[in-house]
């Protein structure tokens, strides 16, 4: 017992000391720019016509600074930014879509996100791991060199490449799909429903065909090492059903590196989701990042991006801690 | 399984096509196509402009040429240091082991599990479109090392009990003797393989930025030149000429260099675990 406390606390710390470094980027990243936040804001005011006295400007020059958490020393503006990340989640109002708070903007774009992003990947993974199974423990059936083929043109092309092209094809030439996003039907109704997974499917197609290719390249080279090995050998003679080898003798042991690699690979699917979001109009957080950065809505910028790593974060947390329930002989040491 | 010759013909054979439309053609374009307006507006392609022009008046075919060359370039420059980083990182920390090791590693994991886009997206639309692509560059450098960094280091842990290693040590060499002529030697074929990947990396997440408008405008990449044709309309008024060329070669680009890096991985056996 002691031991699996051990593991959590470490584990736990390596997560509070993963969101820091994060934090402490995003807090560094504005600060060692030659560009000042609130110079750029108030010429971009100047510049629409707004016509300001000199006294006004400076007031307008303290309230910015105070909103951005420029004002005090720089440790006091650091650990004023770690308390309005982490405790309040507090990015002030979003100053495009004023005065909606940045922190509600986030609260409904998020799970639409996290549907996208859970459905997307865990097909991905069931799909590319169950292909890659079979066609690793087949290595030179027809079927096997297509479907590497398939995964080996498809895996190294860039997540907004294949969703502009699924879009320009899909949205635009043979318009099946919506090219924004307006969702019907009262909540919880079935046309609700229907609306949200008609709107998800492209971004959700581009995703999964990005990532299945990986998924099933590294099954297949795991699962044809493993048919060689003794005890995969040893249950073939012994006349048990091919099923049963695969499923009971070759699964469980290729499944361990397949988790772990789940679990580093979702910061990079979530910038993949980033971009699909952008690309199909979906209303996520990669939406709304785009819209914070065409509105230079430098709260809503701040907001997206530190939530988004502390989303990761927590996600990568999760995974790691469902590991050991996969493998009986993890033991924490 | 495709056979090996057959993958690494046709990687070679793509990247290949890429160099010569891109970095050489670049060597002898006429014109510079940063410059507006030195053509006609929109031609369709023709043996005087063999990809026609763009609504802006530029060459499309050396427009292209040059997007690429500066893709490759930044991609190629980030793979390399990032890689060289991430070697001697990980071979410094799995053979010293102890306090040097943890922090390093902490570092990595840090590193790779922080979502860098959502960063280097902040950074850019900061300084809105001016970030210089050194600027890029670096970014790019600080979070790709730690992937190579990572697997070096396990390798690097089982290594350093090995007899040949504990030989040299005996003998009295120094550790960056051991790492350099002992270590490094068995991983350059996995070394390579990483620089590959590394460079298409750079070139997604370059050419991501740039289609959501965040890169330099001044420096032409196979992104920019696709957000330029997005943004005046390419796509509504059918200049497929404008769109489809940068999108094909980013393609190539990556189908190409994925089967070198994975051909090469099959000939050299990259596993690095397997060096023995």
């Amino acid at each position: 017992m002691a031991r699996h406390a051990r593991f959590l606390i470490g584990r736990l710390a390596g997560y509070v000391a993963v969101v820091l470094v994060g934090i402490t980027f995003i807090f560094i990243i504005p600060r060692l720019l030659p560009v000042n936040p609130v110079e750029a804001m108030l010429g971009r005011m100047m510049s629409q016509g707004a016509y300001m006295q000199e006294d006004q400007v400076k007031a307008l020059r303290e309230a910015l600074s105070d909103a951005f958490g420029l004002n005090g020393t720089l440790l006091e503006q650091y650990l004023g930014f770690l308390r309005r990340t982490l405790l309040s989640q507090d990015f002030g109002p979003s100053l495009a879509m004023y005065p909606t708070p940045v922190k509600e903007l986030i609260g409904q774009a998020l799970p639409w996100t996290f549907g996208l992003l859970l459905a997307s990947v865990l097909i991905a993974w069931v799909v590319g791991n169950a292909l890659g199974l079979i066609i690793g423990t087949m290595p030179d059936s027809r079927t096997s060199r297509m479907l590497e083929a398939v995964a080996i043109i498809f895996y190294p092309i860039p997540y907004f490449i294949l969703a502009l092209v699924l879009s320009i094809l899909f949205s635009y030439v043979w318009k099946v799909f919506p090219l924004t996003t307006t969702v019907r039907g009262a909540p919880w109704s079935w046309e609700l429903v229907w609306s949200i997974v008609y709107h998800s499917f492209l971004p959700a197609v581009s995703i999964i065909a990005v990532t299945f290719g990986w998924w099933m390249l590294s099954m297949r080279a795991l699962s044809s090492t493993l048919m060689d090995e003794d005890f995969v050998v040893y249950a073939r003679l012994k006349g048990l059903a091919r099923s049963r080898v695969l499923l009971r003798y070759v699964l469980p042991n290729a499944m361990l590196p397949q988790v772990t690699f789940l679990a580093l690979q979702l910061g990079l699917m979530f910038n993949g989701s980033i971009i699909a979001e952008i690309v199909f109009s979906y209303p996520g957080v990669g939406s709304l990042i785009y819209t914070a950065i065409l509105q230079g809505d430098y709260n809503l910028l701040m907001g997206t991006v530190s939530l988004s790593i502390v989303a990761v974060a927590t996600a990568t947390l999760l995974v790691d801690l469902l590991y050991p329930l996969l493998d009986p002989r993890i033991r924490h040491r | 399984m495709m056979r090996l010759p057959g993958k690494l013909a046709l990687g070679a054979v793509l990247i290949g096509l890429i160099i010569l439309v891109g970095p050489l053609a670049a060597l002898v374009a006429p014109e510079d196509p940063r410059v507006w307006q030195t053509h006609p507006r929109n031609q369709w392609p023709s043996a005087e402009h063999l990809l026609g022009t763009t609504a802006l008046g530029q060459d499309t075919f050396w427009l292209l040429s040059w997007s690429v060359r500066n893709s490759l370039m930044l991609g190629v420059s980030v793979a390399a240091l990032a890689t060289l980083i991430g070697v001697g990182i990980g071979l410094l920390a799995g053979y010293r082991g102890g306090m040097v090791d943890r922090v390093l590693s902490f570092l990595m994991d840090a590193l790779i599990v922080i979502p860098s886009l959502p960063l280097l997206i902040l950074l850019s639309s900061m300084t809105k479109g001016q970030t210089s692509l050194l600027a890029v560059g670096i970014i790019l450098v600080i979070f790709n090392w730690p992937f190579p960094a990572r697997q070096i280091r396990a390798v690097a842990l089982s290594m350093r009990e090995r007899d040949f290693v504990n030989l040299a040590w005996y003998s009295g060499e120094s550790v960056g003797r051991i790492l350099w002529r002992q270590m490094v030697p068995y991983l350059r074929g996995w070394a390579v393989a990483n620089f590959i990947n590394t460079i298409l990396v750079v070139v997604a997440v370059e050419s991501s930025l740039a289609f959501l408008g965040l890169s330099n405008d001044n420096v032409p990449t196979i992104g920019t030149m696709i957000y330029w044709a997005l943004k005046y309309q390419a796509l509504i008024a059918g200049r497929w000429w404008w769109l489809l060329p940068p999108i094909i070669s980013i393609i190539v680009i990556f189908v190409g260099f994925f089967l070198l890096s994975n051909a090469l991985a099959d000939r050299l056996r990259v596993n690095p675990m397997a060096a023995r």
